[in-house]
């Protein structure tokens, strides 16, 4: 079964940004996918809640893309998930419109990998950083899928920067195709872990 | 004959004159004076048979002119003006007068007669002048606010000049029976003269504490009908007691438009009139097409062309050095004096007061008057010659864009801005400071000059012209601003740049709605409402269609409002320490020239590196 994918992009100077362009460069061009890019939409933050909450009731699979700022996404997003995400709509009485649908964060971040664990000086992993999205999405009644992250974006090279992007490609159309199983993603905290196992398989 | 049919061909021969003339370039003027001649006696003859009939029509127009004139006539304004006004005036009057005299005098006339003709002659048409101005959006330049100053300071004179003509008098020519029925005809010199000032006097105060009053009645009955009623009633009623006083009743009406200048309902009376005074104007010119007594050009074509000739001369001549001595440039100064070279409208009133005076004879008021009316059916062309022929080979050359530094940078203009006013320059100056720069095209030279030498691409012309635009680059150019101030020039411009070059996306602004109503209906579809936060609205919607990014472009507009409000507080202060201009529009000129110059170094830099990483990226390859 196919599934209809909305890649909900925020970044505040995408004109700046190397790898999120790259990430951006790499998404299949197929009609499953929908690129909606906040910040050129609504450059003061004035998010159109009806158009938005149609957008998300047409797709079955939604993500975050966005640079992992303090932990958290640039400030659009945020005021995307306040405004969007309404009572009796996403959550609390009679708030079932998104029952069902996937989510996960699609990040790229400074720190190493390493840096974001107990012993790392970011002290907690990217999977409990995002407990907030993780929580959002569980009182939305969503199903939350591990992240896609490319870390030390600062340090990386354009090499390996490549083969991250072409990996979300993969991830993308994977999933537009319906050619994966849910639980089975649970199992891996990165969709990249997961990408790169099905791929030495294959 | 019947006042209908009169009308049916006062309004024909408009109709079909004045659109003419206009697609021809010449203006609305010339077109309704060659409507006047071709409907006067000697062409077709459809109106004149009776001349007095066509003399009190122009003369209406005249009278519903003048109190225009003098309800525009601001006295905050006058004042801020009165350097040029009285400098500018004196020196332009005086001279001329004098020059006009001499001439007068080599004709063999009395020194009476040779003076009330001089004094006449020293007048420019303000109803031509301000007109075309007008039409060619250049009210707020140097050249206009130059032609502004002599116009009023030429109005006002008109006030003692009749005062003073009934002194001329010359008792041997005296014929009694002419002026008979006039109230104070009979009285000495001196006595007219007072009776005259007694006259002023009394419409003044009566204005004031008579029809003010009365205006605050009239308005509590909110019939906006009545309004123009009574202000037409103030001009008639003003207009019968001059003439029992056996005085002109445009003096009058332009009297009673000064008193009602300062009432609190003077934009009312304005409005109100607003309709009424395009028509009118084109009646009196109209009239003053079919007062030309072709017959006798004819038969005296030497004597009356020979006085055109000397005439224009004497008056370019001085308005030229007036313009010099108060530092106008080539430009300005060529346009100044050609526009006010012809004899006025007041030159009619004048002249007709001489003849009722019998200071002339009826011989020598026709041929005056043809001698007026010659001079200002010639302005529109004289206008024309100097804009196509003249000013290009003389002034500020218009092809010949910027230091050839700049060249390379050309093809890179896609834009182009039209018209460099408030709106137009804050456009200019945040698309510079965010590294676009844009073709500007001024019709005012002085700006030009002052912008190409700080490093501007700057074309000078008429933007509505196809040829000037395309040698702009509008060929290339991707985008244009439209942003000229008058709202009809704007619409012409890009009328013409949608039929000449359709592939140009338009961005307009508008002065208000209803302009902008206007612009929906030519199909433009970027609309801005003035002034600073929409220009730098439409310059941002201009850089996003360049490729910019939406949420960048935004921060970046509301940087540079802040910049440009911290510079406005900046300069607000120390303005006052600048030297005082003669002329409004040079102040304006070197407070621009300030900004412009202060914003040279601004640019449009991200210092919030927080959301690019290339700082930290640096550093950390460092280490």
């Amino acid at each position: 079964m196919k599934n209809k994918i909305l890649i909900l992009f925020a970044h505040p100077r995408y004109e700046r940004s190397l790898n999120q362009s790259e990430l951006i460069n790499r998404i299949p061009d197929i009609p499953e996918i929908t690129f909606h890019d906040l910040y050129e939409k609504y450059p003061e933050f004035d998010v159109d809640i009806e158009t938005e909450q149609k957008l998300l009731l047409e797709h079955q699979i939604i993500i975050w893309q966005h640079p992992f700022y303090w932990y958290s996404s640039p400030p659009l997003l945020k005021q995307w998930i306040d405004l969007v995400l309404s009572f009796g709509w996403a959550y609390g009485t009679g708030g079932n419109a998104l029952q069902g649908k996937m989510v996960f964060n699609a990040i790229t971040a400074g720190g190493q990998r390493s840096a974001y664990s107990t012993e790392g000086h970011n002290r907690f992993s990217i999977n409990q950083l995002l407990a907030p999205f993780e929580q959002t999405a569980y009182l939305c009644k969503m199903i939350w899928v591990p992240p896609f992250v490319i870390h030390g974006t600062h340090r990386i090279s354009s090499d390996d920067r490549q083969n991250n992007s072409l990996l979300y490609g993969k991830i993308l159309n994977k999933l537009a195709a319906g050619d994966f199983r849910t639980d089975e993603l649970f199992s891996y905290s990165y969709l990249n872990d997961w990408i790169e196992d099905i791929t030495v398989k294959e | 004959m019947d006042i209908m049919l009169q009308a049916l061909i006062y309004l024909t021969a408009t109709v079909i004159c004045v659109p003419i003339s206009k697609r021809l370039g010449m203006g609305s003027v010339l077109g309704y004076l060659i409507a006047g001649m071709l409907i006067g006696p000697f062409f077709l003859g459809l109106i004149g048979k009776e001349g007095e009939d066509i003399m009190h029509f122009a003369e209406f127009g005249v009278v519903m002119m003048l109190f225009i004139i003098g309800l525009e006539l601001e006295p905050s304004q006058f004042w801020k003006m009165r350097r040029s006004i009285l400098g500018m005036g004196a020196i332009q009057m005086t001279i001329t007068t004098i020059l006009v005299f001499v001439l007068m005098k080599t004709t063999g006339m009395q020194w009476q007669q040779a003076a009330a003709v001089s004094l006449a002659f020293s007048m420019s048409s303000t109803a031509i002048v301000l007109q075309t101005i007008r039409e060619k959006g250049l009210s707020q330049t140097i050249s206009g606010q130059a032609s502004f100053s002599v116009l009023l300071f030429q109005d006002i004179m008109v006030i003692p000049i009749l005062a003073m003509l009934p002194l001329l008098v010359l008792h041997g020519l005296q014929d009694k029976a002419e002026i008979e029925s006039s109230l104070i005809g009979n009285l000495p010199g001196w006595l007219q003269g007072l009776s005259f000032f007694g006259t002023v006097a009394f419409i003044y105060f009566s204005g004031k504490y008579l029809f003010v009053p009365l205006l605050r009645i009239v308005a509590r009955t909110r019939l906006s009908e009545l309004f123009t009623a009574s202000s037409l009633l103030l001009i008639i009623a003003v207009s019968t007691l001059m003439k029992i006083m056996g005085l002109s009743p445009a003096l009058g009406a332009f009297l009673a438009g000064v008193v009602l200048a300062n009432s609190e309902y003077r934009h009312e009376l304005e409005s109100d009139i607003a309709p009424f005074k395009g028509l009118l104007l084109g009646l009196f010119f109209i009239g003053v097409g079919i007062s030309i007594n072709i017959g006798l050009v004819l038969s005296k074509p030497l004597i009356i062309s020979g006085l055109v000739l000397a005439v224009m001369v004497i008056k370019f001549g001085v308005l030229f050095m007036t313009g010099k001595i108060f530092r106008l440039s080539t430009d300005h100064n060529l346009l100044f004096s050609f526009a006010l070279s012809q004899v006025g409208e007041f030159s009619f009133i004048l002249l007709s007061f001489s003849r009722q005076l019998t200071i002339l004879s009826q011989e020598w008021t026709d041929i005056l008057m043809a001698v007026t009316a010659i001079t200002m059916t010639v302005t529109p062309f004289l206008l024309l010659i100097n804009e196509r022929f003249i000013d290009p080979k003389i002034g500020v050359k218009m092809s010949s864009a910027g230091k050839s530094s700049h060249e390379s940078i050309s093809e890179k203009h896609q834009v182009i801005i039209a018209g460099f006013g408030h709106f137009g320059n804050t456009v200019c100056r945040f698309l510079r400071a965010n590294g676009v720069e844009a073709t500007i095209l001024d019709h005012d030279s002085d700006r030009v000059q002052l912008l190409r030498s700080m490093g501007f691409k700057v074309y000078y012309g008429d933007a509505t012209r196809p040829d000037i635009l395309k040698s702009a680059g509008a060929d290339e150019a991707k985008y244009l601003i439209a942003s000229i101030d008058p709202p009809e020039i704007n619409q012409e411009l890009i009328s013409q740049v949608r039929k000449h070059f359709p592939h140009i996306h338009i961005l307009a602004r508008a002065k208000n709605r209803f302009d902008a109503y206007e612009l929906i209906d030519m199909g433009v579809k970027d609309i801005y409402r003035e002034t600073l936060y929409t220009s730098v609205k439409l310059a941002e919607d201009l850089l996003c269609n360049l490729g910019h990014r939406r949420y960048t472009v935004m921060r970046m507009g509301h940087k540079f409002i802040k910049h440009d409000e911290e510079t406005m507080a900046e300069m607000g202060v120390h303005r006052h320490d600048m030297k005082q201009f003669a002329l409004k529009a040079r102040e304006t000129f070197s407070l621009e020239e300030e900004l412009l110059r202060k914003d040279l170094f601004y640019h449009a830099d991200e210092e919030d590196h927080s959301w690019d990483s290339e700082q930290i990226r640096e550093t950390l390859l460092k280490q």
